[in-house]
């Protein structure tokens, strides 16, 4: 696989892309795990999933749509969706959860209706829903690179505050941290990373390599900071493994992604259970 | 002239259409350590929420040093302790380090990130409520009492001039709670920090208070303690809306 990487410029795209989207992927999810919002994820990959439905299905009917990236759509949904979220949270107050279902049910009603007014995408909606090794473009991977800078920036500078408002939300509000602002901050980031990471772990499969590897590092790690390392780890290991298996197998990405987080999270569960 | 901290004026709050609370105005002052008590519904945790600015009252105003709430912006003079067991997942990542120093997080502002100095004032902070030995342990493998400490010493990390505590000692054992409230007492004679305390250890609290507000919806004591104390028992049992009787042991009195 290494000489092929250095031959096909598609394996250097999904080899790159991989790497960092394990990176970024884990590092939010550990900020939405720990606020118990881990279905969020689940409902913007849904809205993207719209999205890209959206854009394949006006490919088919719109020359200028035609030549659009799909995962701008996609993207676009998304972030519209955790803006939604927010604003459903604020509506909903005494039933917060309420927000997360009624935005994915949208999304996928909204995708199942693009997609049969298209009668079907056959195999690019596979690669978007479960990811591929061959499609990530090198445009692709230009998006995944720039929404990284952006994340790490966001998290650098305002890990802080999401710390204070995962760890203890009405303290933080009481201090004078603007929840709202960041909150919303912390949304839109969320629908970017999972926009950009829907090429190569797929829509359907993306929220797990937000939360997978983050279940396995916090039944490790004694601090906060110790969980975001340890959520990178097993993020990159099963980018790793999980790409390499689809390269030999010939499969969908998304899938030996997800499986080695979950192999991973068991072997942490049991390693922790012989040391107790 | 002894500095105002907290002034209420004939505060009023309805939620839907029960009324919550009704005329109730108080006013706590630098150095003070005032204990809330009355039963359960009588909005105690109300009253601190609308001083917090987490509600806003039907009617009435509410000036926080010295200024209208509005336009209070220095969060960081507060210190907040809230319930134990609303405060966190016992399972949270985090190291007790790491909790304190969140207490600096507004002080700090935007787009900072905590620096040494910032590590060696939460350490600081520790010492003060004697949990130094405890700072790279993880929060959730700390005793009630012990957990209670530490968001004692995120509260007081930013230098607060006044500590707001709603039932802090909810769940924690007795020896502990005892502990607990001398420690509340050092912080408030050895540093000057006026504390208001929401609590139900009627009991242990009133000894060490300074100053006492009796609330059932609406005011129906504030005073020093030495006054307090000369309230009889049908007194308090008017008030408190079922009898209690006064029960004198080791110094400490109960009501039960």
């Amino acid at each position: 696989m290494i000489e092929a990487i250095f031959t096909y410029e598609f394996l250097q795209n999904a080899v790159w892309s991989g790497l960092i989207i394990g990176m970024i992927a884990p590092m939010l999810g550990l900020f939405i795990v720990v606020r118990r919002m881990a279905m969020i994820s689940d409902a913007l990959s849904h809205v993207a999933l719209a999205g890209i439905a959206g854009s394949l299905y006006l490919s088919q009917q719109v020359v200028l749509f035609a030549t659009l990236n799909p995962v701008y759509l996609g993207m676009g949904a998304a972030v519209i969706g955790s803006l939604l979220i927010e604003r459903l949270r604020r509506v909903y107050r005494s039933f917060e959860e309420l927000a997360i279902p009624i935005i994915l049910s949208a999304g996928i009603g909204f995708g199942a209706i693009f997609i049969s007014l298209a009668k079907g995408f056959g195999t690019d909606l596979v690669g978007y829903l479960f990811g591929s090794v061959s499609a990530v473009s090198r445009q692709d991977l230009y998006i995944v690179i720039l929404i990284a800078v952006i994340v790490i920036i966001f998290l650098y500078f305002l890990y802080k505050e999401l710390f204070s408002l995962a760890f203890d939300p009405e303290y933080a509000k009481v201090s004078g941290i603007n929840e709202r602002v960041i909150q919303a901050s912390f949304m839109v980031i969320t629908a970017l990373v999972i926009g950009a990471s829907m090429r190569i772990v797929g829509i359907l499969l993306v929220s797990s390599l937000m939360t997978l590897p983050v279940a396995a590092a916090i039944q490790v790690a004694k601090s906060y900071k110790g969980a975001l390392v340890y959520s990178v780890i097993f993020g990159e290991v099963a980018v790793i493994i999980g790409l390499i298996s689809a390269y030999y197998l010939d499969i969908a990405p998304g899938g030996t992604i997800v499986v080695t987080s979950v192999m991973i999270l068991l072997l942490v569960l049991f390693g922790k259970k012989i040391r107790a | 002239m002894t500095n105002s901290i907290i002034k209420l004026e004939n505060i009023h709050y309805k939620y839907h259409h029960s009324v919550a609370l009704s005329d109730v105005s108080l006013e706590v002052k630098q150095g003070e350590f005032w204990a809330l008590i009355g039963p359960n519904g009588s909005g105690k945790s109300t009253l601190l929420k609308i001083i917090l600015g987490l509600l806003k009252p039907t009617e009435g105003a509410i000036q926080l040093f010295g200024g209208p709430i509005d336009s209070f912006k220095e969060q960081q003079r507060i210190g907040y302790v809230s319930q134990k067991s609303n405060a966190f997942t016992t399972k949270f990542p985090a190291t007790v380090l790491e909790v304190v120093k969140s207490g600096l997080t507004s002080k700090k502002g935007l787009f900072t990130r905590f620096t040494k100095e910032d590590e060696q004032r939460a350490l600081d902070a520790l010492h003060v409520v004697k949990m130094s030995d405890y700072h790279g342990e993880s929060i959730g493998n700390l005793s009630g009492g012990q957990q209670q400490r530490v968001f004692i010493a995120r509260a007081l990390v930013g230098k607060p001039e006044l500590l707001i505590m709603d039932e802090p000692t909810v769940g924690i054992d007795r020896q502990n709670v005892e502990s607990f409230y001398s420690m509340l007492s050092e912080l408030n004679r050895d540093y000057g920090i006026a504390i208001l305390l929401v609590t139900h250890e009627i009991d242990l609290v009133t000894q060490l208070a300074t100053h006492v507000a009796c609330l059932n919806r609406t005011i129906h004591f504030h005073g020093v303690h030495a006054d307090y104390e000369k309230m009889s028992e049908a007194e308090l049992s008017g008030w408190y809306g079922h009898p209690i009787r006064r029960v004198h042991q080791k110094e400490t009195e109960l009501i039960k």
